[in-house]
């Protein structure tokens, strides 16, 4: 046990001396989730809008009047029919509503600037939202649950929590041990009456503690500056956190098993671990969407089915029994890796 | 061409990080053909003085001209006219002979034919011909010296600059070595040479030994060996480092 | 058992390389023992195995008849390596590095003081300085400390004056010759030839073999070859003539001096006459005595270096 805490003891001294790898991995989760948050959003704010309407009736005056008090748009006014191309053309306005009144009945048509095609589906959705909700005969009712606002902020933080674990954990605990075997320290280690098992643990415990604190780090701006919902599902939030820490920590213990260099250890880990969690993780890009291909490969990828519980317990707020399939998963992947590993690291002290 | 006849002249130079002076006003001249010898224990400043002279680091007072280029001012010109090679960094490794070769006369900016005559020259010289296409670190310890020293001075330097060139290498290996800078020399070629071999020392021309960032001893090997009265360079050499008090 | 280490018909291959071949190797308790062989003939390798680091791929070495491979447990707490490069944090401060490693063999350091005392006293100045900061020589004394540490019966010391300078060896050989008489085994190796007149008992190795194993005067006085010191005013012309004589065998340079390898038959004085014809001035000719590197040029003369 004194070892241990010495083999501790001397990891956090390593960390603490490099100020700038300890500043880098702490700033940048709260950088990622702050940008993702606010600065890269999907949400639509301040939709110019004009309308059209051909006779002004009780009904159109209180549409209108809702669109101009809802603080999603900015109501540009009415408009002439031939003035919607321009308007839309020139860029200044985003969606043009027309309302024409058949006898009594008021049919509606949006017409949005498509150039970004995902900014003119929420436009639209947005306004159908506000009509649906006043035209009492209209026979379709849209509802956002969980997120009700579409706040893409909330969306990200799954993700962001899903890469950045595995790529601190796996990048900082894999360089660090083949640092050792770089520098050759790590050979005086193994030629030390200390136990392999005792190795491994001092290097994964601190590494467990840093990522510890990046994750309070993380929840305390999701749930105060992000504001997400607080709930009782916090304490599950951080207990699937957890494991999902200890699988990127065996992660990274793998690759420097196999891993020479400190260069190959860091690209190894960047290239394995980031751009399948980035790219089909579920993060960005739905799985529901992809071919059935990269579906079938993206339930290896540890990432996805962290993001998924993550999802259901913070954003649907949902609790533990809806993610006993990910945590299953999630655990089964943690000691297959773990004893991968540990075997793997056994063997590579003798060649 | 008096002026000419010195390669390298160095006046008062001197470098201080800080508060600490690595080169203390070092003063002296390296004729053309010479093979001078850059002694000093660790830390003495060797390594700072040597840069200084290859134009990659500014003196902080002090004048020098290597190929009467002003290493101060003409930095890259500096660069231009002289060859460096060092034990650690001189090949790469993964590249083959002949990739080496263009790679390296590229670098000092030499024309197609000019590298094709030098790169001809060099294989014949070295008895390479056979090796082309051979992987640099499959060569035997001995090849890989003999090709580091002929890229090195593949553009025809006024002055090469030896790094501890010779670094764990065997007995046999070394000695072809040095028989290469002999040849170098006669030919003309500045050879300025730091090393921990003292046996080596014997084979300069002449000899200064750095200690705390000053030159405290320069002579050709005779002289020195009469002057403190010992019978090798090694000898002069601990008398000479022995009052260092400086930790590098 | 007077043996501390022992080694039989060792070999090691790194893919079709053979990084070492049919070592045998025997070294007694208590001795100072040289490995002496320049860079890439082996000496890393078989500081590997020994200190078990290392699987050999046939053959067997014992230290203190513990097996390398069978008894690695047992046998890590009775040695102290000290690898090739230096290997301690260069983040950590003197003081915590040696308390690191004392630590991990769960001994105090004032229990090991006296040991490490001749060593360590340069160093106690600066307890607080990062080991990356020091010089060469102190990082040197700093690693032989921590190797100390645990007060091992055999020293393994993988070229631990490689890149030091020559007032820096000096003091290391001292202190190695200190820490010989408080009965520890050392095993030191290196590459420069001149070191081998520390030693006890040297072994030269080359390509991965073992070329000979003695005391280094027995051994000088094995070169069996008839050798001469040769001088001239341009050293350099004087290699080259004396080459393409036929009475010689070899000629090569020698510190300040030449060394010739004579055949039978050679004379020196009828050699001085000949190449003063060819208008070499100062020349003068007179016997020499060998030493090691003389030694290790004539073993592997035949070999492609």
């Amino acid at each position: 046990m004194a070892i241990l805490g010495s083999l501790i003891k001397k990891e956090v001294l390593h960390i603490v001396r490099d100020p700038r790898t300890m500043v880098i991995t702490i700033l940048m989760p709260v950088v990622l989730l702050l940008l993702f948050g606010f600065a890269i959003s999907t949400e639509v704010n301040d939709v110019r809008i004009a309308a059209v309407v051909d006779r002004h009736t009780d009904e159109t005056r209180n549409l209108l009047e809702k669109i101009r008090v809802n603080h999603y748009f900015t109501f540009l006014g009415l408009t002439s029919e031939n003035e919607v191309e321009y308007l839309l053309r020139s860029g200044k306005a985003d969606a043009i509503l027309i309302l024409r009144t058949d006898e009594t009945r008021l049919k509606g048509e949006i017409v949005a600037d498509a150039s970004n095609p995902t900014n003119a589906q929420s436009v639209a959705t947005y306004i159908m939202g506000v009509i649906n909700n006043g035209v009492s005969s209209s026979p379709v009712l849209t509802y956002t649950l969980y997120n009700p606002q579409m706040k893409s902020s909330y969306n990200f933080v799954p993700g962001i929590m899903g890469m950045i674990f595995i790529l601190i954990c796996a990048i900082m605990t894999s360089v660090s041990i083949v640092r050792e075997k770089e520098n050759g320290t790590m050979n005086l280690l193994l030629v030390s009456p200390i136990k392999p098992a005792t190795i491994i643990l001092g290097k994964l415990i601190p590494y467990f503690l840093l990522s510890c604190i990046i994750l309070l780090i993380m929840m305390l701006i999701s749930y105060t500056l992000l504001g997400l919902p607080v709930s009782v599902t916090i304490i599950d939030v951080v207990l699937v956190s957890l494991l999902y820490i200890v699988l990127s920590l065996s992660f990274g213990l793998l690759v420097s098993t196999i891993a020479d260099s400190q260069l190959t250890a860091l690209i190894g880990s960047a290239v394995i671990l980031m751009l399948p969690v980035i790219m089909l993780s579920g993060m960005i890009f739905p799985i529901d969407n992809m071919p059935v291909f990269l579906q079938f490969i993206s339930c290896v990828i540890p990432a996805r089915w962290y993001i998924e519980a993550m999802r259901k317990l913070m954003i649907q707020q949902l609790d533990f029994s809806f993610i006993y399939q990910e945590i299953i998963i999630l655990f089964s992947m943690t000691i297959l890796l773990m004893s991968l590993s540990i075997c793997k690291f056994y063997s590579s002290q003798k060649k | 061409m008096k002026k000419c006849d010195k390669v390298i002249s160095v006046k008062d130079l001197t470098k201080k990080f800080g508060n600490f002076t690595a080169v203390d006003h070092i003063t002296f001249d390296v004729q053309k053909g010479e093979i001078f010898g850059f002694l000093g224990a660790n830390g003495a400043g060797k390594t700072t003085a040597m840069k200084m002279l290859c134009g990659l680091s500014r003196p902080s007072s002090g004048s020098a001209t290597v190929a009467n280029y002003d290493i101060s001012t003409q930095g890259e010109e500096v660069k231009r006219h002289i060859g460096y090679m060092s034990q650690k960094f001189s090949l790469y490794e993964g590249l083959r002979v002949d990739e080496n070769i263009k790679l390296f006369s590229t670098i000092y900016g030499m024309t197609d034919d000019m590298i094709k005559s030098a790169s001809d020259r060099l294989y014949k010289s070295l008895n390479m011909e056979g090796m082309k296409k051979t992987l640099v670190k499959d060569l035997p310890v001995g090849w890989k010296q003999k090709l580091a020293f002929a890229v090195s001075t593949i553009h025809n330097p006024e002055v090469v600059f030896l790094d501890e060139p010779t670094g764990g290498v065997d007995p046999v290996t070394r000695r072809k070595f040095w028989e290469l800078i002999y040849k170098a020399s006669e030919e003309g070629m500045t050879v300025f040479v730091t090393t921990h071999y003292l046996d080596e020392a014997e084979y300069c021309n002449r000899v200064s030994i750095m200690v705390d960032g000053k030159i405290s001893a320069l002579d050709s090997p005779k002289a020195l060996k009469e002057k403190f009265n010992v019978a090798t360079m090694d000898e002069v050499f601990r008398i000479v480092a022995k009052d260092a008090i400086r930790e590098d | 058992m007077d043996c501390a280490v022992k080694i039989d018909n060792l070999s090691k291959l790194y893919g079709k390389k053979e990084a070492l071949s049919n070592i045998d190797l025997k070294v007694e308790k208590g001795e100072m023992f040289g490995i002496i062989g320049p860079d890439g003939a082996g000496k890393s390798t078989l500081y590997k195995i020994m200190a078990t680091l290392l699987l050999p791929d046939s053959g067997k070495a014992s230290i203190f008849g513990l097996d390398t491979v069978r008894d690695y447990r047992k046998l890590r707490e009775k040695i102290g390596y000290m690898p090739e490069r230096f290997s301690l944090y260069q983040d950590l401060t003197v003081a915590e590095n040696l308390n690191f490693f004392a630590s991990l063999f769960g001994v105090k350091i004032k229990d090991s003081y006296d040991l490490i005392a001749p060593v360590f006293s340069q160093l106690e100045k600066f307890p607080n300085r990062k080991a990356g900061a020091l010089s060469g020589g102190m990082k040197q004394k700093l690693a032989l400390s921590c190797a100390l540490i645990h007060r091992p019966a055999i020293l393994l010391l993988d070229e631990p004056t490689t890149g030091v300078d020559a007032i820096s060896r000096n003091e290391f050989w001292e202190m190695l010759s200190k820490l010989r008489e408080r009965d520890i085994t050392i095993l030191v190796s290196t590459s420069y030839m001149d070191e081998a007149n520390r030693c006890e008992r040297i072994a030269m190795i080359n390509k991965g073999r073992i070329l000979e194993v003695g005391t280094p005067q027995n051994l000088v006085s094995r070169i069996g070859e008839n050798l001469f010191n040769a001088v001239g005013e341009n050293m350099f012309r004087l290699l080259s003539e004396l080459r393409v004589m036929p009475e010689i065998e070899d000629c090569y340079t020698f510190g300040s001096t030449l060394h010739i390898v004579a055949k039978k038959g050679f004379n020196p004085a009828r050699a001085k006459l000949e190449l003063e014809e060819k208008g070499l001035k100062g020349i003068s000719i007179y016997p020499a005595k060998g030493d090691i590197e003389d030694l290790f040029i004539k073993l592997t003369r035949n070999e492609e270096m």
